[in-house]
């Protein structure tokens, strides 16, 4: 029973997390959320990439290469091919190659 | 429903589908060693639906945490949710019946594949970005479930996929990149959140570096002003 009340809990706040801008900025949005709704996306995309490479450790083996290696060519994928699965599964794969074969155990 | 619009949707959610069925599993083995199974693990990726407040959720409800320590926890490990809806409030504008789907259902992954306000031309683009949500939502459910009936039984070495959800957003930064003339807003959000990360360690930065983000591209707005 506590356990379900807590995944309740959850539940609602994360709702309102992702409801609260849309109600609180109903009627009319503020120029000043405007400009933050067009130059957050980019700013908190960035954000997520060094989140996702939070754990890497650059001073023991592999010292972050798996993830530095597949992340390059993730870049140079999208930026020659424009197609994100293509770019996507390709650096998936060149990863799980590395970690598991190439500075695998 | 014109069946073009689902196989795009459906087509720009596929880089999402291997995270979220290899991460929701991921999250479904550790709910059944804490001792919950398929039918908790069904309610909390249709209900909750946040990938990283899930696996936090797993520690407070084997944990036994306290209600009020529950909400604020998932209002701190949720609170960037707040961003992306900001930064959705006029893509979304017009929705109408399909609006308050897509807000629940905006996770970070969704977010990342509509912030940019693309959709397909010809196809209606609320119906668009409903399905593309919808579709992510199925992916995490389905593996959070998987994950429960699974257990750890698998038949290859997995090991490494978890890249997938990194390869996406990198993906995503160098679309952002090469079709923005403006690069200042990547550049603040790689570089804020890399300070946080060295200054509150890696437990505690997400909330800082959105707040540091949110404070330097306040700044450049006032800059931007002042040079008009």
């Amino acid at each position: 029973m506590k356990t379900a009340i807590l995944v309740v809990a959850m539940s609602l706040v994360t709702m309102l997390t992702r409801f609260l801008p849309f109600i609180a900025f109903r009627k009319k949005t503020p120029a000043y959320i405007r400009y933050l709704g067009r130059v957050l996306p980019s700013a908190i995309i960035g954000m997520l990439v060094i989140y996702c490479l939070k754990d890497i450790n650059l001073v023991k083996r592999p010292f972050g290469l798996p993830e530095i290696i597949a992340g390059i060519c993730v870049v140079i994928l999208q930026v020659w091919k424009r197609n994100s699965l293509i770019s996507i599964l390709a650096g998936t794969v060149i990863y799980m190659v590395l970690v598991q074969v190439v500075f695998g155990a | 429903m014109k069946k073009s619009i689902i196989k795009k949707a459906f087509l720009k959610s596929l880089p999402v589908l291997a995270g979220y069925v290899v991460l929701g599993i991921g999250f479904g083995i550790l709910l059944k060693k804490a001792g919950y199974g398929a039918l908790w693990s069904f309610a909390m990726g249709t209900f909750i639906y946040a990938g990283s407040m899930q696996f936090v959720g797993v520690g407070l409800i084997s944990g036994g945490a306290s209600i009020i320590t529950t909400i604020i926890t998932t209002f701190m490990v949720n609170a960037r949710h707040l961003f992306y809806s900001i930064s959705m409030i006029d893509k979304y504008k017009g929705s109408g019946k399909y609006k308050p789907y897509m807000i629940f259902a905006l996770t970070d992954e969704t977010y990342s594949l509509l912030c940019d306000g693309k959709t397909p031309e010809g196809e209606d683009p609320n119906l668009y970005r409903f399905l593309v949500s919808l579709f992510n939502h199925i992916y995490w459910i389905s593996g959070c479930v998987l994950g429960s009936l699974l257990g750890s039984v698998l038949p290859f070495s997995t090991a490494g996929i978890e890249f997938s959800m990194t390869a996406l957003f990198i993906a995503s930064l160098t679309e952002q990149w090469l079709s923005n003339k403006d690069h200042i807003p990547a550049i603040t959000g790689v570089f804020s959140t890399l300070i946080c990360l060295l200054a509150f360690g890696k437990e505690n930065f997400l909330i800082p570096s959105m707040l540091l983000i949110t404070f330097v591209l306040t700044l450049l707005r006032k800059r931007e002003e002042a040079e008009k």
